[in-house]
């Protein structure tokens, strides 16, 4: 096995995960990513929502809503794309 | 008891005594004595035997020799060879090599039969239009459409025809004017013998027996098999006046070799170089020719002629006579002096003595111009130096057919832009087919990559003629298909006229005999048909369908098949159905059945969403005029039921009345068809059916059992085994119905001798077993346990040791049990050929009655005691080996005694020379030592060690790992018997073992280390063992790793690590290498134990981590990641956190190796550590101005991210907003 193929393999493999980087990645994409786990997280954890629920004084299942709500454009708009 | 049979044996022995032909002097070796072999070191005197003194008087030694001369006057009786010898060897030619044909061609066309030869008839038919093809018009004039290809196989056919009935006539007027035709040549073939094991014979590619007879002049008449070509086998002393010996039970005379002159025995010389226009034609080349070799030679020859020419060349001119200016070249200029000669020397004047003296290449040939350049390279064939390409490292004779331009100097730049693109081609396919290996991958991949740019029409008009070329060897054809595999996927629809021609070139590849060349040519046809579209595979493919010749539709049927695999069978069915109804000829409809028949055979299960249309398509075969498409019609069921197995019955009812009525219309081979049919279809009813059927079909069956027809038996066997598994069919009806015609017919001698109907014979009769029991089955064929015939009486032991070893022998009765030991034991000690299946079926049969067995173990015992001091080695390694069969069985009997005695046996035969033997001998021991306990063994443990250990020098591999197992087995459970000192020699002899090829020995090597570690303690192991780092060797040094490792897992840690350390401050790379690689062990197998040595060794691998080598740092990088690994959650993290400092510089290595250490061992602390601290380390590179730096820091990111998605959270940094994004989670900031 030669270096390119083992580094490859290994790139591929994590290429299959959505939310993995390479050098280009740029401070958008990563905040996307990061704001996107961390909501997903939160909703896997049903104790962490309904602590969320109790500092804002919302229903357990609005906060998911929003939370949900908030995964589509985490950070805003995605910045100009330049060539 | 056990007194008695001691007594027993010792009478059997006496008795044995007396006769004592069969048996070897004795060899063994006293338990007290001497132990070496008295072979190699000698015994007594050495110079026993010589004399001593020089003779003194002449007069002894002119006595001989008058005496002697006064013989050789006395006219001797003369010892010669018989008068028919001297005859014979006259009667051939000197320069016979009786081996000439023994030299394995690689070509390929030496190895095919004339079936598949017949490849050759094709011709690679001039372009198709390709209809789809935008710009249709530029289509040149010479392509054909399809209705223009239809008519032409249609007056093929109707030439075939014409022809056939003009021979008919002239037989019929010859017939009817009296006048018979000189009958044809009939070869003397002679009556297959039924006494004589016919070879086995490598089934067919194509089963010729579903193959029409049109071709009344083609060489198959047996309709199992297409015969082969046999490599002619030219045998000296055979006096059977018969020109061609081809295989002896063939009746039919075959061409042997393209390249064969028709004179009957080859020589060297005759070799027939291959004309160069690429046809067969049996040209020899004139004599005079062959000394002409130009370094350029255009005279294509063959391989071999033009190889062994080398050769001859090579030799002579190594062998040439020194000149002065060679000498003054090879001598030093000074300190030489060259000397006038005598003046009494003579130079060779005789001319006959002359000749001899001096080489001459090639006599008759007349004087010949030495050239120069020849001179340097010795004759070899230079290398060719194509213009602009690299040197390739031989250019064959054959080559210059196809590449001869190239080798032409050319100015490119005269010539026109497609001349140009050809050259290119050329010089690439010549150095795919001829260069070395990265020279032929370099050109693969331009070839691939300008596929679309050379064009299909050149490359493939300059690939497919290099296919058909009759010096094609394997490796070239499988190179040659790869480039057109890779250009195909380039192409894509740009081959649409090219279809039929890759077509005719691949599909000889479906029927090689070489399974690979078969999966090469599915592939390239399946990737074909996707590049082409159905519609045109259908279209070129059509015409074939119904071609005049049988290969062309056979091969056609089986790549029809692959594009049904490729596109789908739904596609391709309505073209299916058509095919199978057409009215046009019957060989269309043939030629469709087939198509689905090799479908179920290429798809299996795969068919079984189609099976009812598949069935439907080609249930009316089954009633066809054609006496050929009924048959392949119910070959084709078979295989649908076959693949559908065990679903679909309801697909078949269609089928089910024409197979029924046919079974009692037809006879012969229409019959077998139609019952291989009904047999694979049986399986798929329910109970009640196949009951029903299986019924209705027996009557048939049985009355073919008396069938002579090799063909037949097979299938009939077939078809009782499918019937005799069905659930409907009562061991009632098998025991009264089928059973004694069964035995009666099948259970003859003859059937042993055919491989195949042997295998059949067995799996049937094991079948029935299964229905109607051990006993019924077993009493039947006991008595032939006895019969004369060895190979009946194998295949009846294989028998009963299926049937045994499946149901067991409980309901074995007490006189059968009798018979069948004593059969078996008459069985075992008259083989001739000692045979695995002997010792099985013994070892099985006495496995299986157990405890009933007791009364028979004297007399086995005495037999294997017998045969364990026989003089045929195999017989002892035989004799060896049951007594580690049935030791266990031994034991169950009580006959604690009985093995005692034959452990003191086995011991004393340990001097064993041959080392099958002695590992069998070993093997047994080992047996006897795990059944009967260390302590209770004889001989005692602690004389029997002693004599193992110079054993374990043995090279030999089985008697290796049967040693290694015995000496592990007694570490492990009996270590107390044998002193410490004895141990250390075991010690310092399995160091060696270490170097074993075979895995297994270097385990149990490994594994025994640990064992005497802990009989013995560590301390002087682990010496040992440090000691053996020092060795060179790596795979030793490793073995040796582990072994340490082993030993402080044995002997608690503690024990080994202040020692292993220690170690470590020796410089030298190797050992300290080792003693890491063995921490590396140790923390993988003490795992969480580990937390108490962490602190011990941080310093150690500190040092590690930073040392300039790099295989310190790998090493110490595993060490960490196991050893983080071990101690997740044990509070060690401030360790771990100061090793992640060392490791952590190293993430810009480059080695592979190095670099995937470091990432284990960085993915370990993670888990160790929490995501959170790598994360930390992570965010320093992410956005490193230099992307090298990126690079790597994000792939350490996802490594982490991968493993602790979730667990990073908490962790993340707060970004920035900035004026259009903001990326602020506050949620974990809330407090309530």
């Amino acid at each position: 096995m030669d270096r390119s193929n083992l580094n490859s393999q290994l790139e591929h493999l994590q290429s299959k995960y959505v939310g993995t980087g390479h050098a280009d990645t740029s401070k958008f994409e990563w905040g996307v990513n990061q704001a996107r786990d961390t909501y997903a997280s939160y909703i896997g954890h049903y104790p962490m929502l309904a602590y969320f629920a109790v500092a804002e004084n919302e229903s357990i299942a609005r906060v998911k809503f929003n939370i949900t709500e908030k995964m589509l454009q985490p950070c805003g708009p995605p910045p100009e794309r330049r060539e | 008891m056990s007194d008695d049979i001691a007594a027993q044996i010792k009478a059997e022995q006496e008795k044995r005594a007396k006769d004592n032909s069969s048996q070897r002097e004795d060899t063994r070796v006293s338990l007290t004595g001497v132990g070496y072999d008295q072979d190699i070191y000698g015994s007594g005197n050495k110079f026993e035997g010589y004399s001593t003194e020089l003779p003194m008087d002449d007069d002894e030694e002119e006595d001989e020799l008058s005496s002697r001369l006064a013989q050789s006057g006395k006219k001797l009786s003369s010892y010669t060879a018989p008068k028919e010898v001297f005859d014979h060897l006259a009667s051939i030619e000197d320069d016979t090599d009786p081996f000439a044909g023994r030299s394995q061609s690689r070509r390929i066309i030496d190895r095919e039969d004339d079936y598949n030869k017949r490849r050759l008839n094709r011709t690679l038919s001039p372009t198709r239009i390709d209809p789809f093809a935008k710009n249709a018009d530029a289509a040149s004039s010479e392509a054909r459409s399809y209705s223009e290809v239809m008519r032409e196989v249609e007056l093929g056919r109707e030439e075939e025809r014409v022809m056939r009935k003009i021979a008919e006539k002239k037989k019929e007027a010859q017939k009817e004017t009296g006048l018979d035709a000189p009958p044809p040549p009939t070869p003397t073939g002679r009556k297959r013998r039924w006494d004589v094991a016919t070879p086995v014979v490598a089934p067919a590619a194509t089963s010729g027996w579903n193959e029409p007879d049109d071709h009344v002049a083609a060489p198959t008449n047996r309709w199992e098999e297409t015969p082969k070509a046999e490599v002619k086998k030219r045998n000296r002393w055979d006096e059977t006046p018969v020109a061609s010996t081809s295989s002896a039970w063939d009746a039919t005379p075959k061409a042997s070799g393209v390249t064969e002159t028709p004179t009957a025995k080859r020589s060297r010389w005759d070799e027939t170089p291959v004309a160069p226009s690429g046809m067969f034609g049996a040209t020899p080349m004139g004599a005079g020719q062959l000394g002409m070799v130009t370094p350029n030679m255009m005279v294509p020859m063959t391989p071999e002629a033009m190889n062994a020419q080398r050769w001859e060349h090579e030799i002579d001119m190594r062998n040439r006579p020194l000149t002065d200016d060679d000498l003054d070249a090879m001598f030093p200029t000074t300190g030489f002096k060259i000397l006038e000669q005598p003046t009494s020397y003579q130079p060779i004047r005789t001319p006959g003595r002359k000749l001899m003296a001096t080489p001459t290449p090639y006599a008759g040939n007349g004087f010949m111009m030495q050239d120069e350049n020849m001179k340097m390279n010795y004759g070899i064939a230079p290398e060719v130096d194509i213009p602009g390409g690299a040197n390739l490292p031989f250019f064959k004779p054959g080559d210059s057919q196809y590449f001869g331009d190239l080798t032409k100097e050319q100015d490119e730049s005269t010539l026109s832009p497609e001349d140009i693109k050809d050259r290119k081609i050329m010089r690439l396919l010549l150095k795919i087919k001829n260069g070395t290996p990265p020279m032929r991958k370099a050109a693969l991949r331009t070839i691939t990559d300008k596929a679309r740019d050379f064009g299909a029409g050149p490359l493939f008009h300059r690939i497919l003629p290099l296919l058909m070329s009759p010096t094609l060897e394997d490796q070239e054809r499988h190179l040659l298909v790869k480039v057109i595999d890779r250009i195909l996927y380039k192409l894509d629809d740009l081959v649409r006229p090219y279809v039929h021609k890759i077509l005719v070139v691949i599909e000889p590849l479906l029927i090689d005999e070489d399974y690979y060349a078969r999966v090469e040519g599915r592939e390239i046809i399946s990737n074909l048909s996707k590049a082409a579209g159905l519609v045109t595979m259908i279209a070129t493919m059509r015409p074939d369908i119904d071609h005049q010749d049988e290969y062309v539709r056979n091969t056609t049927a089986r790549a029809f098949s692959i594009v049904a695999s490729a596109l789908g069978i739904p596609a391709l069915l309505p073209f299916l159905k058509a095919v199978c109804n057409s009215k046009k000829s019957w060989q269309a409809r043939h030629t469709g059945i087939k198509i689905v028949q090799q479908i179920a055979l290429l798809l299996g299960c795969a068919i079984l969403p189609h099976l009812k249309n598949l069935v439907d398509a080609i249930a009316k075969g089954l009633e066809d005029e054609q006496q050929k498409v009924r048959t392949i019609t119910s070959l084709a069921i078979a295989a649908l039921a076959e693949a559908a197995h065990p679903y679909g019955i309801e697909s078949f009812d269609s089928v089910l009345t024409p197979l029924w009525s046919g079974i009692r219309k037809h006879r012969g081979k229409g019959l077998a068809a139609f019952l291989k049919a009904i047999g694979y279809i049986i399986p798929l009813m329910d109970a009640e059916y196949a009951n029903y059927y299986t019924k209705e079909v027996m009557p048939i069956l049985i009355r073919e059992f008396e069938s002579p027809d090799e063909e037949m038996k097979k299938i009939v066997l077939k078809v009782v085994k499918q019937c005799a598994a069905t659930d409907g069919v009562t061991p009632q009806y098998i025991k009264e119905e089928i059973l004694p015609e069964f035995f009666k017919n099948f259970w003859v001698r003859r059937m042993a001798l055919d491989r195949r109907n042997y295998k059949q014979l067995v799996e049937t009769t094991v079948e029935l077993a299964q229905k109607v029991g051990v006993t019924e089955i077993v009493s039947r064929i006991v008595n032939d346990l006895k019969d004369e015939s060895e190979p009946y009486r194998k295949m009846v032991m294989e028998t009963i040791e299926k049937v045994v070893s499946q149901l067991g022998a409980a309901d074995v009765d007490g006189r059968l049990e009798e018979v069948l030991i004593d059969g078996i034991l008459y069985a075992f000690q008259e083989q001739t050929v000692e045979d695995i299946v002997m010792l099985n079926g013994f070892g099985t049969v006495v496995n299986a009655l157990g405890y009933r067995s007791k009364a028979y173990l004297p007399q086995i015992t005495s037999t294997i005691l017998w045969r364990l001091n026989n003089k045929s080695a195999k017989v002892r390694q035989q004799a060896a080996d049951l007594i580690s069969r049935i030791a266990v069985v031994m034991k169950t009997c009580g006959e604690e005694k009985l093995m005692g005695h034959l452990g003191l046996v086995l011991f004393e035969y340990l001097g064993e020379e041959y080392p099958e033997v002695l590992g069998s001998i070993l093997g047994a021991l080992k047996a006897i030592v795990n059944v009967i306990g260390m302590s209770s063994m004889t001989p005692p443990i602690k004389d029997l060690l002693p004599r193992l250990t110079p054993i374990l020098k043995n090279r030999h591999e089985k008697v290796q790992e049967n040693n290694i197992d015995l000496v592990g087995r007694i570490a492990d459970r009996g270590a107390e018997f044998v002193s410490a000192r004895e141990w250390m020699r075991v010690c310092f002899e399995l160091l060696d073992m270490l170097k074993a090829h075979k895995k297994g020995i270097r385990r149990a090597a490994i594994n025994t280390f640990g064992y005497i570690a802990r009989a013995i303690g560590p301390q002087d192991v682990l010496a040992t063992l440090l000691n053996n780092l020092k060795v060179q060797e790596r795979q030793n040094r490793v073995c040796t790793t582990v072994a340490i490792a082993i030993v402080a897992e044995t002997c608690a840690p503690f024990t080994v690590l202040p020692a292993l350390m220690n170690e470590y401050r020796v410089p030298e790379l190797n050992v300290q290498n080792g003693v890491l690689k063995s921490l590396a062990w140790v923390f993988e197998y003490i795992g969480e134990m580990g937390k108490d040595y962490i602190y011990a060794v941080t310093p150690l691998l500190e040092d590690a981590l930073m040392d300039r080598d790099l295989v310190h740092r790998q090493t110490a990088c595993t060490t960490v990641k196991h050893m983080s690994l071990g101690v997740v959650g044990l509070g060690c993290e401030d360790a771990l956190l100061h090793l992640l400092n060392y490791v952590w510089p190293n993430i810009f290595e480059t080695s592979p190796h190095v670099i995937n250490a470091v990432m284990d061992a960085i993915e370990g602390l993670t888990v160790a550590l929490g995501p959170g601290t790598t994360l930390q380390y992570v965010m320093q590179g992410l956005f490193h101005p230099a992307r090298k730096v990126r690079e790597i820091y994000w792939k350490i990111y996802n490594n982490m991210y991968i493993l602790a998605q979730d667990g990073a959270i908490p962790f993340y940094p707060t970004i920035e907003n900035d004026e259009k994004n903001s990326y602020g989670r506050p949620e974990l900031l809330y407090v309530v």
